[in-house]
Order: structure tokens, then C-alpha cells, then sequence
């Protein structure tokens, strides 16, 4: 489970999250939406453990963020906003350096290694360095690097930006056979990816968490029962 | 322990895969050599030790080791791959320490890379051996300080340029904190203890001690803490800017 308590943070005279709270149990996959600088990427990062907030908690599966960090982070695969990664170094070697920093034993890192390559189609790339690489090509190698432990929580900021029709979709069925048994988070300004693969919504608006409910539900609020005349009204 | 070992290897293996590292081992050694000959006039004096070529070490680590320092930090925060480093299950103790132990290995690379220098005067002369390796040891460890200090900077910016302006001008002062360029600052203020203890953080000091083929534990010790004081200055410096 992920839990925030009164998530805030504020940077001098801005409040970029405003007294956030939200649970998001085993089998959700839970849709971060909100216009750009609304706070999503904020409220990840303090989920994450990345920048501490100023007030208010996180918690993932019972670890505190700030007091319990690294079990916490054990049990988090995590998609930083940009899919940063060392460019100088080849995907393998990359995801090799992950796997090492998790501790996967031996066999195991063979193991994911091989599925996260096969699942996320990195094999004609391996051997090459990222920097070279086309922007999908590195979002699907930060998305490999999330799910590369098999982790119980996954959050991920954003994680078909860049990619081709294609691609989103293949990224699309590769949460949807991950959810039954994960917590996952996704970020994201495409509405319809919110009805692809998303069991529940969130919208967040100049930091403050303005609706909470599932897809259809979320539609309801509007007359004309689409998603995008409901985001316009209530983020506007 | 395991989680610094991959840090290190990793950023040890980073260095190599562009050609900066080999510019900057060829740049140190060449600079190096010329300083020690030509201007510390190594061959002239007819003497069979280094002591012309470690004299130019602190100055020449005053400008280069900022130099591989600049990046440790600024370049993780400004590419954004410090915040896929600590998100992972690591302390910062951990990531600080790796890095920092990367770096130092690779300038101690450099260091051992100055060995010809060595054996030309074994071949020339009969020098006391003892006394250069001391001077080694000692100069790792003054590469170590500064090192440190170069890491403190780097985590207190994005930006390159600034970290390594910043690391120059720290190390200076350390470097020079025995002398009345920097003694002048306090002499006129404070009272003779505190003169006195600025005095004893000088770098110099206690390079040169060792350099003279003595090895005294203070002198160890004053690098050790000098090292142990920036690193977690490091880390407190990363900690705040997590709320900042």
C-alpha cells in the first residue's frame, strides 16, 4: 500500500503540493493527472524519497519514506521524470549496474535481466550507449531499470512520453499484466491512457488534489460523459 | 560495503569510457615531468631524490584534482541521474563515499603512472626509497583532501565551472593556511589560539613533513579527518538540498 498523510511542499512563496492525501492499495493502478507544474512530479518525488516534503508523510507498504528509506526504496521500482540514466554507459552495462545496487543474486539478475531485455525489446540495442539511443529507446531502458526487481510498488513518471504508437501500447499491456499483483502509480497528461489502462484517477491542480475517483466515474461529472470536458473543468 | 564497491566500479569504469581520462592521466604526467625538471631542476642539482618533483604537488593538484572533482556531483544534478542514484535502496553515505573513492583511485592511477621518474633515479644515483614512497603515500593523501573538498563543492551546484572555481579556491586556502596570505585574514582579530590552530590546517605543512621522509601520525591523521570532514559535509550538503 501506498499511503501520504498531508503531503506538502513549498518553495519559498510557492506551494507546489498542497496538503496531499491518497491511498493506493495491491491491484490499482492508479492515474496521476493534472496540467503541466501541477505538482505530479512533485508528489512522486517525495514519494520516491527524492526531495523531503515540508510537512505531511509518505509511506510505502508500511516503510516511512523518510525514517525507513531504505526499505522503502527496496520494495520501489521508480521512473524518474525524463528517464535520466548515465549516458556514457551501454544499456547492459546500465542495467547490470542496477541490478547490482538492488543486490540481485546471480541467477535472479540472469533471470530478470533477460525478461526486462525481451519484455521491453532492448535486444538490438544492448551493446550500445545510451546517449546514442532515440528517445523511446531511453524511456524504455528507465522503464527496464524500474521494473528490473520485480518490485511490490511501481511509480512511474510519464512512461510512454516519447514513445510511438506502437510502443505506448506495447508499454500499456506491459502495466496491465503487471497490475493484479502491484500498486501502481502512473503520471500523465493523455487522458486516454487513464481509460487504457488506468483503474482509478487522480487530479491534481496547482497542488491541491481536486477529484478522486475511477474512469467512469470521473466521467460521470461531466454532461457530455468524456474525460477531457471533465479535466478542462475542474483543472482549469 | 557491496553497494559502494558498485558505485566505485561503476564510476571507475565511467572515466575510461571517454577520452577525458586519457588526456588528463597524459596532461598530469607531462606537467608533472616538465615542473619537476625544468623548473625544480631535478636533473641539475645532482641529487639522487624527488623532492624537486613532489614540491610541485600541491600546486599542481590545486588546478587538476578540482578538476576531476568538478564533476562528481554538478554533472549527476544537472544530467538528472542523481535522482535514479538516490532513489535506489543506498545511503548517501554509500553514493558519497563510492564516488570519492572512483576518483581517488583514478588520480592514484595517475600518480603511479609517474613511476619512470623513479626508476631514473635509481638508475642515476642511490636515493633513499623509503622517503619516496613516503612522499607518494603523502601525496595521495593531500590528492585525498583536496579530493574531498572538490566533492563538498560539487554537491552544492549544477554547474561545473562553478564547482571547480569553488574546489580551487577551498583548496587554496587549505593549502595555504600556514602562511601570512591567509594567517594576515585572523591575525589582526583573533587571539593567538585560534591563529595558531588556522595555522596548523595547512596543507602544506604537512605535506612537506612528510615529503622530508617522516612519517608522523599526526600528519596521517590530520589528511584522514581533513578526508572524513568534507565527505560529510558532502552528504550534508546533499541531505539539505533534498528539502531545500
Amino acid at each position: 500500500m501506498i499511503k501520504t498523510h498531508n503531503l506538502t511542499k513549498r518553495y519559498d512563496a510557492l506551494t507546489a503540493v498542497d496538503n496531499v492525501s491518497f491511498e493506493v492499495k495491491p491491484g490499482e493502478v492508479l492515474g496521476f493527472l493534472g496540467p503541466n507544474g501541477a505538482g505530479k512530479t512533485t508528489t512522486m518525488r517525495m514519494i520516491a524519497g527524492f526531495i523531503a516534503p515540508t510537512s505531511g508523510s509518505a509511506s510505502i507498504c508500511g516503510h516511512d519514506v523518510a525514517s525507513d528509506p531504505i526499505r522503502a526504496r527496496t520494495v520501489l521500482g521508480y521512473l524518474p521524470e525524463g528517464a535520466p540514466s548515465y549516458g556514457e554507459m551501454s544499456v547492459q552495462g546500465f542495467l547490470d549496474f542496477i541490478a547490482r545496487l538492488r543486490r540481485l543474486e546471480v541467477d535472479r539478475r540472469r533471470e530478470r535481466l533477460a525478461f526486462v531485455i525481451e519484455r521491453l525489446q532492448l535486444g538490438d540495442v544492448l551493446h550500445q550507449t545510451i546517449d546514442t539511443l532515440s528517445k523511446g529507446f531511453r524511456r524504455r531502458v528507465g522503464l527496464a531499470q524500474a521494473i528490473l526487481h520485480d518490485p511490490e510498488v511501481l511509480i512511474l513518471d510519464e512512461p510512454t512520453d516519447g514513445l510511438d504508437p506502437l510502443q505506448k501500447h506495447e508499454v500499456r499491456s506491459l502495466i496491465k499484466t503487471m497490475a493484479p499483483n502491484k500498486i501502481i502509480v502512473i503520471s500523465t497528461h493523455i487522458l486516454e491512457e487513464v481509460d487504457a489502462v488506468c483503474t482509478r484517477a487522480i487530479i491534481i491542480a496547482r497542488g491541491k488534489l481536486v477529484a478522486d475517483d475511477t474512469p467512469a466515474g470521473l466521467k460521470a461529472m461531466a454532461p457530455s460523459g468524456r474525460l477531457d470536458d471533465v479535466f478542462r473543468s475542474i483543472a482549469a | 560495503m557491496h553497494q559502494t564497491t558498485v558505485i566505485l566500479r561503476r564510476e571507475l569504469a565511467s572515466y575510461f569510457a571517454t577520452p577525458l581520462a586519457y588526456v588528463f592521466i597524459l596532461l598530469f604526467l607531462v606537467l608533472a615531468a616538465a615542473l619537476a625538471f625544468y623548473l625544480g631542476g631535478l636533473y641539475e642539482r645532482g641529487q639522487a631524490d624527488l623532492v624537486p618533483f613532489f614540491n610541485f604537488h600541491p600546486w599542481l593538484y590545486l588546478f587538476v584534482v578540482p578538476a576531476i572533482a568538478m564533476r562528481l556531483w554538478a554533472e549527476e544534478r544537472n544530467s538528472g541521474s542523481i535522482e535514479l542514484l538516490l532513489t535506489q535502496p543506498i545511503t548517501l553515505w554509500q553514493a558519497v563515499l563510492g564516488k570519492f573513492l572512483a576518483a581517488w583511485l583514478f588520480i592514484g592511477i595517475a600518480l603511479a603512472l609517474t613511476f619512470p621518474i623513479w626508476i631514473t633515479v635509481n638508475y642515476l644515483g642511490d636515493p633513499d626509497n623509503g622517503a619516496i614512497l613516503a612522499a607518494y603515500l603523502g601525496s595521495l593523501l593531500m590528492a585525498g583532501g583536496f579530493l574531498a573538498i572538490g566533492s563538498c563543492m560539487s554537491a552544492l551546484t549544477r554547474n561545473q565551472v562553478v564547482a571547480f572555481i569553488l574546489g580551487t579556491a577551498v583548496c587554496f586556502v587549505f593549502l595555504l593556511a600556514g602562511f601570512p596570505l591567509v594567517l594576515s585574514v585572523v591575525q589582526s582579530w583573533a587571539p593567538q589560539a585560534l591563529i595558531d590552530a588556522v595555522a596548523s590546517l595547512s596543507v602544506y605543512a604537512h605535506f612537506q613533513s612528510i615529503v622530508k621522509g617522516v612519517l608522523d601520525l599526526r600528519d596521517l591523521l590530520y589528511f584522514a579527518m581533513l578526508i572524513a570532514f568534507f565527505l560529510l559535509a558532502t552528504v550534508v550538503m546533499l541531505d539539505l538540498r533534498k528539502s531545500s
